[in-house]
């Protein structure tokens, strides 16, 4: 695995709005999860037919509760597979690999005032961002907005965390943050952080900009770029071993279990170790390292096997 | 394992540290091949041979006692060798519980600790050290938690706030540094604390180390090898003492180079710390003399060559110019010439 993983059970499944599931996660092996800093996700492997899919999604419960994380799915139209197997095909007792906590939406600890907006199921990196903040003792306030009532799912546990300084936008009042505003005027030392659907972050980004706020200042969710990839065929010219990359190893993985000795160091592409020569592709490789120039991820004749990958077909290497 | 502490010994004025013989076998030495360049030498710190510094998350040693006390004075002439910003209280706590856990689990004879939820009981059995206190309440300890467990930990230690994209060493307990100051350099980002570091900008190697630790995950901590030379065994090598150690190294003759100079290396580890997201910079040295290493002859052979071959600027900014000719001398006696094979193995 390229991941620190955790096995989980699926503890309690609640409903908590029409399209709107909280998951209760606990480790198989009875110990403590890790603690985990506000803005956090996990990424979930989910048995999707005969592949592995990974999604993320925020943890949004108190940190300082060792035995239980919770996530909150909203079930995607589009979904490609992993909002709808756990809305449809979830249920209580069943067991999952998660990864570590990764933080990519972290508060800024130097900041003077934290101005945290959500637009929907965007209130969960946004409701544990609060709860640290709350517990920092930190100036803060929380702008949520949701389409009806019925969807400000979270609303009770954000009042009980910050009492007053939760605002409430629901749409089918006509009622809308107005980002111009909300941004304008604001003390040097604020940091804005917004979780929402597309449209409504790129309008915050742009109020905020056109007001002049620095672009360190105005911080919008991130998840890590999974790991794995589509499927490959590889071909090792002098060992003569041909084999398959699964979606879910890492071509460097895929190698050393051939057996094959094949160098490495830092594994994150960053030190250059484990660079092969490319033979033969026959699709567009996918680099993801930070070592090789532009000029020689050009020429198709290096990849570094830690953390790129073929795109799909036959990859022949120089080992 | 059983550590023969060698509690007497000292890091300054007559300096009796000395290596035992099993000590000088496990000394991380860092030349793979016969000449040094920077590089982004970093690797997943997911332990290592029984017995070797990489075995255990934190690296104690016979010089535990030593190194501690010597600590202890250089905080008492200079209380500014500990600073840590205001935002970092989280991260200090991060800190504490993640050398407390690493210590208590690696080395089970020498500390304990006991928690009930937030009240939690060290027992540090070398120093003698008994405690308890309240896990997130810093009036329960006689000092911040950052310098409370680092005056027990060996090493020097860095924390980084991640924020912008960038690492900034907003808190730092460094006692042992290799001529760097914290005061100076506390609140840089990481390139800005980088910067005097000749040619590895131009090769790309900070930028490429900056983006990989910025992905750092919990759990994952990576390591590197860093590596200097010391007149003396002396830990105090700080911009604010030079007066008392600079001179030293017009000191070193033909006789007393193979006691007095000194191979420094750095083991340095890196945490990705829980509730802060912040990052451990733990910089954990070790100090073999000429003669020490000279013990095993695959070692003075490689160290003459990566010395011989050094680069001026590398030289320069280590500080070995004024001496290396001499050190060179000395190992060229210990240097049949033979081919090495690659490897830091002593034999």
């Amino acid at each position: 695995m390229s991941h620190a993983s955790l096995n989980v059970e699926i503890g309690r499944i609640r409903d908590l709005a029409p399209g709107i599931r909280e998951f209760s996660l606990r480790r198989s092996d009875g110990a403590d999860f890790p603690v985990f800093s506000g803005g956090s996700h996990t990424v979930l492997s989910l048995p999707l037919g005969d592949r592995l899919h990974r999604n993320p999604y925020s943890l949004l419960g108190d940190p300082s509760v060792r035995d239980t994380w919770r996530i909150a799915v909203r079930l995607q139209e589009t979904s490609r597979g992993g909002s709808r197997w756990l809305h449809e095909a979830a249920r209580e007792g069943m067991r999952l690999d998660i990864s570590a906590p990764v933080n990519l939406f972290a508060l800024n600890r130097t900041g003077r005032r934290h101005i945290l907006v959500a637009g929907g199921i965007g209130i969960t990196p946004i409701l544990s961002q609060a709860r640290e903040l709350a517990r920092l003792g930190a100036d803060f306030e929380v702008h949520y907005a949701y389409r009806a009532p019925e969807f400000g799912v979270f609303a009770d546990e954000l009042e009980a965390l910050a009492p007053g300084r939760i605002h409430h936008y629901v749409q089918s009042r006509r009622e809308q943050i107005e980002f111009g505003s909300l941004l304008a005027g604001r003390p040097l030392g604020t940091h804005f952080y917004i979780c929402g659907p597309a449209g409504m972050v790129a309008a915050s980004l742009n109020a905020g900009k056109s007001l002049g706020w620095p672009d360190s200042h105005l911080h919008s969710e991130q998840f890590l770029a999974p790991s794995g990839g589509e499927p490959f065929d590889v071909k090792l010219a002098l060992s003569g071993h041909r084999f398959s990359v699964p979606s879910d190893l890492s071509l460097l993985e895929a190698i050393e279990q051939q057996g094959v000795d094949a160098p490495y160091l830092c594994r994150g592409g960053a030190c250059g170790q484990c660079e092969l020569e490319v033979l033969g592709a026959d699709s567009e490789l996918i680099h993801h390292d930070l070592y090789l120039s532009a000029d020689e991820r050009a020429s198709g004749t290096k990849i570094m096997p830690c953390v790129s990958r073929l795109k799909g077909g036959c990859l022949t290497l120089n080992l | 394992m059983t550590l023969a502490f060698k509690p007497d010994e000292t890091f300054r004025d007559d300096y009796t540290y000395r290596n035992s013989p099993a000590a000088i076998r496990r000394f991380p030495f860092p030349f793979h091949q016969d000449q040094y360049m920077y590089s982004v030498n970093m690797e997943p710190h997911a332990g290592g041979p029984a017995g070797s510094v990489y075995e255990h998350a934190f690296d104690i040693d016979e010089h535990y006692i030593a190194e501690m006390r010597d600590r202890a004075i250089t905080l008492e002439r200079d209380p500014g060798r500990c600073v840590s910003l205001p935002h970092m209280m989280d991260a200090e706590w991060d800190t504490l519980e993640l050398l407390m856990e690493s210590m208590a689990r690696d080395y089970p004879d020498l500390f304990v600790l006991n928690k009930d939820g937030e009240r939690w009981h060290w027992v540090n059995k070398p120093l003698g050290i008994d405690q308890s206190f309240t896990f997130g309440d810093a009036a329960t300890l006689p000092c911040p938690p950052f310098e409370y467990i680092t005056r027990q930990t060996q090493g020097d230690f860095v924390i980084m706030d991640q924020r912008d994209n960038d690492l900034f060493a907003d808190a730092g307990m460094i006692t042992s540094q290799a001529d760097w100051s914290l005061t100076f350099d506390v609140g840089m980002s990481f390139m800005e604390w980088h910067g005097p570091v000749p040619l590895a900008h131009e090769l790309g190697v900070f930028e490429r180390a900056l983006k990989y630790l910025l992905m750092l995950q919990q759990g994952r901590p990576v390591r590197r090898l860093n590596w200097t030379m010391t007149i003396n065994p002396r830990l105090d090598t700080a911009p604010e003492t030079y007066p008392e150690w600079g001179q030293d190294r017009a000191s070193v003759t033909p006789d007393n180079v193979g006691a007095k100079v000194h191979l420094r290396v750095e083991l340095q580890t890196l945490f990705r710390l829980p509730r802060s997201n912040g990052m451990l910079f733990s910089i954990r040295g070790y100090l073999a003399s000429m003669e020490e290493l000279a013990t095993y002859p695959r070692w003075a052979k490689r160290l003459n060559r990566v010395l011989g071959s050094l680069p001026n600027e590398l030289a320069e900014y280590k500080g070995l110019v004024r001496y290396s000719q001499t050190t060179l001398d000395w190992l060229a006696r210990h240097d049949d010439g033979a081919p090495l094979a690659v490897g830091t193995q002593p034999e």
